[in-house]
């Protein structure tokens, strides 16, 4: 993984010049720009029904009441615990399946590598829609649809880009450190599990965050699989989307706006959390992306 | 690889144990993909029948049926109109808010921070915000542009107006192209500028002289993904304009991956869903082929690989 060498902090870079201030200043009104539906968001979940669209980012009566009726809506937790169960499952399940295989495409010489390997990048390009419909009648022939199977299991096999990212990384160890434990007798699992594996755990970090993050927010693979359930069965985001309609003025809702708000509000955080937790992780993972480009 | 080592034979042990490592990943591409696309071909040149399981060769009829629906040829049109529009779009912006960052001496990782979030922000609570943000009566962005003078168009119901309206939140998460962006700008080698600067080279010149053909190869890495995106775009749409079966939705909001998701789960004609997959895989191949030939006359790589 490329280091990126720190600006040396000497006084000609801290030294306020006009072209300086005038970036600063586009940053921060780029910042307003993009921060502002975030607290908008934040704004609408703290007002009461009546005043959600009326657009005051300071809402005229705050009610923080939202924060304790919205778990009577809505099965708000019920949504959360599916969540949270697929995505960890999701993540530990890809994580570790992408990294034996990444292993395997990293350390070993056999014939066809470079050919199966060149599948692996090839298969990041195809459209997710070519393979929806077989992978839908696939899962009900194992009789699995309506469970949370569909959501994670392919899950099991690895996956294109995460075993790219991965293997970058294992080929960034040197070889020298596997020949040396193969001399002493370690087994070729030995040299993933007790070398290679704790050894990448950064890469490892990334793929599971990436993935966390991918389930967590993935719609359209639960409007397919959990729709037809009931509604304490659906994951936070086909729950939120459930409570659009739900609460809908042109759908003959009550147009109690808030609980959306506060449920999308609810939901996002994790997300912001996952971010400020492991954002190294996150930049280095979509920059390793742009880098094969 | 070295011709030495190619022509030393493989270590059997060596290579059976390479096998079984990356057998997870075969199983899966035999059943999920490689499986999954011939049997997608299969269905798409079939009559399916959902509740008993069976296929009855069709031929051709899907296909024929893809050219006489006007939605397919509407839906396409609307997706190439978002592409069109959002992709140049998503790249500018990228490329200026990487450039200031790279640019700017204090605050960057901040600001870097802040420019991402959204990227973190589930697609539901984007669409949700979006929703009422975009009110054409009430709305924060029709209010702002009052404020500055200009009457702002009615974005969710105007059918001019929708597909912009899908473009502008995807521009709230442009974030991720910016950060490739960014990473490629850090590996642009300063002495370059140092050297155009005393060749009297201005901003501008330097930008296009050094800065675009340096970075050249995230640019196109970028343009392909977003563009492969852009014909795929769907969460957005469905939820504003299609997720409420009893809304009347403006038909420039259909765009192709959520007329295909109707075709395959609300109608179950899962031959014709197959047959509109296939035709959406065909036009993305050939377009990537087109940016690929397009991109190699003017894609700078560095000499490593």
């Amino acid at each position: 993984m490329a280091t990126t060498t720190p600006t040396p902090r000497t006084a000609r870079a801290r030294r306020w010049t006009t072209g300086q201030v005038v970036l600063f200043l586009l940053l921060i009104g780029f910042t307003a720009l993009f921060l502002y539906p975030l607290v908008w968001l934040v704004s609408a979940s703290l007002k009461p029904s009546g005043q959600v669209f009326d657009n005051a980012l300071i809402p005229h009566t705050w009610r923080f009441g939202n924060y304790v009726e919205v778990w009577d809506q809505l099965p708000l937790l019920h949504w959360i615990f599916n969540s949270v169960s697929i995505a960890f499952l999701a993540a530990a399940l890809v994580a570790v399946s992408s990294s034996v295989v990444a292993f395997g495409f990293a350390y070993f010489r056999f014939p066809g590598r470079n050919l199966l390997f060149g599948l692996v990048l090839a298969t990041m390009m195809l459209p997710a829609s070519v393979t929806m419909i077989p992978t839908y009648l696939i899962w009900k022939q194992t009789g699995l649809l309506g469970t949370w199977v569909p959501l994670f299991g392919a899950n099991l096999f690895g996956s294109g880009f995460y075993i790219f990212l991965q293997r970058q990384f294992f080929l960034g160890l040197p070889r020298e450190l596997f020949e040396a434990a193969r001399i002493d007798g370690a087994s070729y699992w030995q040299l993933f599990r007790r070398i290679a594996m704790p050894l990448s755990i950064p890469s490892f970090i990334i793929v599971f965050l990436f993935e966390f993050q991918a389930s967590w927010n993935n719609f359209q693979a639960a409007l397919i699989y959990l729709n037809g359930g009931s509604v304490e069965s659906f994951t936070a985001p086909l729950g939120i989307a459930y409570a659009m309609t739900k609460y809908s003025p042109t759908a003959g809702g009550h147009a109690d706006y808030q609980y959306v708000m506060v449920a999308a509000l609810i939901v996002t955080l994790p997300m912001l959390l996952l971010f400020s937790g492991g954002q190294r992780y996150f930049i280095e993972g979509v920059a390793t992306a742009g880098r094969k480009g | 690889m070295p011709a030495a080592l190619r022509a030393r034979k493989y270590n059997r042990r060596e290579a059976v144990a390479g096998y079984l490592f990356i057998t997870p990943w075969i199983i899966g591409f035999l059943v999920f993909t490689l499986g999954a696309m011939i049997y997608s071909l299969a269905i798409s040149f079939s009559h399916f029948n959902l509740a008993t399981g069976r296929m009855r060769p069709g031929g051709l009829d899907n296909y024929r049926a893809l050219l006489d629906d006007p939605r397919v040829a509407g839906s396409l049109r609307n997706t190439l109109f978002f592409a069109v529009l959002a992709v140049p779009l998503e790249i500018c912006l990228a490329l200026l808010l990487a450039i200031l960052l790279n640019r700017v001496r204090r605050g960057a990782g901040f600001f870097r921070t802040v420019y991402y979030l959204p990227k973190m922000t589930p697609a539901v609570a984007t669409a949700a915000v979006f929703l009422l943000l975009l009110n054409g009566n009430t709305g924060a962005i029709n209010r702002g542009l009052r404020a500055a003078g200009i009457e702002g168009p009615q974005w969710l119901v105007d059918p001019a107006w929708v597909r912009p309206s899908i473009v502008l939140m995807a521009l709230w998460g442009v974030s991720g192209t910016m950060v490739i962006f960014l990473a490629a700008l850090k590996n642009v080698p300063r002495d370059l500028y140092e050297v155009a600067a005393l060749d009297g080279a201005g901003p501008i010149r330097q930008f296009f002289a050094i800065t675009l053909p340096m970075i050249s190869g995230a640019v196109f890495f970028n343009v392909i993904i977003l563009t492969i995106y852009a014909f795929q775009v769907f969460d957005q749409a469905y939820l504003l304009f299609w997720r409420d079966q009893n809304n009347v939705a403006p038909e420039s909001s259909l765009f192709y991956a959520v007329y295909l998701f109707q075709q395959a789960f609300r109608q179950f004609n899962f031959g014709f869903a197959a047959a509109m997959a296939w035709l959406l895989f065909l036009i993305l191949m050939v377009l990537t082929y087109l940016q690929v030939r397009i991109g190699n006359r003017y894609v700078y790589y560095e000499a490593e690989r």
